[in-house]
């Protein structure tokens, strides 16, 4: 399947996003569709943040250790599809 | 609020915070309806006052809770109800608000459609005038319609149209979806529950066994109705319904009442589930350490339930339903699909039905004025 996520643009959290920290990651809620979504990881979640400061996906990705790239890049695949990151 | 599955076992062990606080603005309330949760009626003198409930918005905000469901009472009867929304939405707090709609008029409904992420939720209990003003009072039904009318030509966009599911209305849920639809609006259907004055009526006005079977059908039939997870004992019927499927008292939701008390969820305004005080100690204390909280985060015990194979889909049901019909919070879900709610509520052991002592019932109703 082709990924939604085009590793050559910028990405960033929607501003329309709150993410709140928890135990098991973090909550992300999307004021816009009234969606909230599961961030699995606090290394997720600090990337999530961080993640508009890159200026392309792939820049972002290089950070995160190579044994976890897949799964988090399915990971932003997820939140892309629900809105919570979006190209810029 | 839609959901991802395999989120339910993260939340039942409680949040940092809430997902969604429920804050009732007022006691006060210009109708008197026979099922009301809160028992509402006469404000109570000890009320938050403005600067007290800016300084509840400011921790609610600092605590990171995505979004309040403001209520009551009728909280459009608070001379700062839009100051307040309007605070909150500045401070990124998403609200919903419920309302009976008398208030709502034309100017009232262009301020609100100014505004972005606020819902508001128009209380209907039924679809006919005959059928909502016997459970809202007189004029109820006009007064919610006339609301209504006012969000749609204000361009308010998709507002809610909120329906207590009774034994009355439950034959109406297609007449509720189209009366919804006519305005572009969504339904939301939620569950009756004992609470408040709603003990007095729950026995005879609760959807029977064979309607809940029909509720749930008509749900699954009906995806992105939205329904505040209120159903989740149906979930044992068989897939389960959107929404978490579990009881988020303490957990994911709670309950600040009019003069500030914190209780696990807007169905419990009672001493045993009561937390704290926002003026005393603050939200955020209650939420993290108030034992009543931590208890509710436990593992929690199947009770009797602990041999159905339907425990993992409805988790036993529904606490202030338990709770208020003089249940133990390990029995079944007084309204358990399998029957064995009202088994339990038959055994001839000695059952006391719980009161509030919070009651700010008129002691006549005084509808419209």
């Amino acid at each position: 399947m082709p990924s939604t996520i085009d590793r050559r643009a910028a990405w960033r959290l929607s501003p329309e996003v709150s993410l709140r920290d928890e135990p098991f990651g973090a909550l992300a809620y999307h004021h816009g569709t009234r969606r909230l979504v599961v961030v699995k990881s606090a290394a997720l979640a600090r990337l999530l943040e961080r993640l508009g400061e890159y200026p392309s996906m792939e820049e972002a990705l290089a950070e995160v250790p190579e044994a976890a790239r897949e799964r988090v890049v399915r990971a932003l695949e997820d939140l892309a599809e629900s809105g919570i990151v979006s190209g810029t | 609020m839609a959901l991802e599955s395999g989120l339910r076992d993260r939340l039942e062990g409680g949040l940092g915070a809430p997902i969604c606080l429920t804050w009732e603005l007022t006691y006060g309330c210009n109708l008197a309806c026979a099922h009301c949760l809160s028992s509402s009626g006469r404000r109570d003198p000890r009320e938050l006052t403005t600067s007290e409930a800016r300084a509840l918005i400011d921790e609610i905000a600092a605590m990171r809770v995505f979004y309040i469901n403001i209520g009551g009472g009728e909280p459009m009867i608070r001379g700062d109800f839009f100051e307040l929304v309007e605070y909150a939405i500045e401070r990124r707090i998403g609200v919903k608000f419920s309302t009976n709609g008398t208030r709502l008029d034309a100017r009232a409904a262009e301020r609100l459609a100014a505004l972005d992420y606020l819902d508001v939720q128009i209380s209907l209990d039924g679809a006919d005038e005959a059928t909502n003003d016997r459970l809202r009072g007189p004029g109820s039904y006009a007064a919610a319609r006339r609301a209504m009318e006012n969000l749609a030509t204000a361009g308010f966009g998709p507002f809610k149209v909120s329906v207590v599911v009774t034994r009355d209305n439950v034959g109406q849920l297609d007449a509720f979806a189209e009366l919804a639809q006519g305005y572009g609006a969504e339904l939301r259907l939620t569950r009756l529950r004992p609470s408040g004055r709603g003990a007095d009526v729950w026995e005879t006005l609760h959807p029977t066994r064979e309607q809940s079977r029909e509720l749930y059908r008509w749900l699954c039939e009906h995806p992105g109705t939205l329904t505040g997870d209120s159903f989740f004992h149906l979930s044992a019927l068989g897939d389960p319904l959107e929404g978490l499927n579990l009881c988020g008292a303490g957990r994911v939701v709670c309950l600040v009442d009019p003069v500030g008390d914190v209780y696990a969820c807007p169905f419990v305004i009672h001493e045993r589930f009561r937390a704290g005080n926002v003026r005393e100690g603050g939200l955020a204390r209650a939420w993290r350490e108030s034992p009543v909280f931590t208890d509710l985060r436990g593992a929690g015990s199947a009770g009797a339930c602990v041999s159905c194979g339907s425990y993992d889909a409805c988790r036993g049901g529904c606490l202030a339903a338990k709770f208020f019909t003089g249940l133990e919070l390990d029995d079944p879900d007084p309204e358990c699909v399998h029957g064995a709610g009202e088994v339990a509520l038959a055994l001839p052991r000695r059952r006391v039905r719980p009161t509030s002592e919070v009651d700010h019932s008129r002691r006549l109703p005084a509808v419209g004025r």
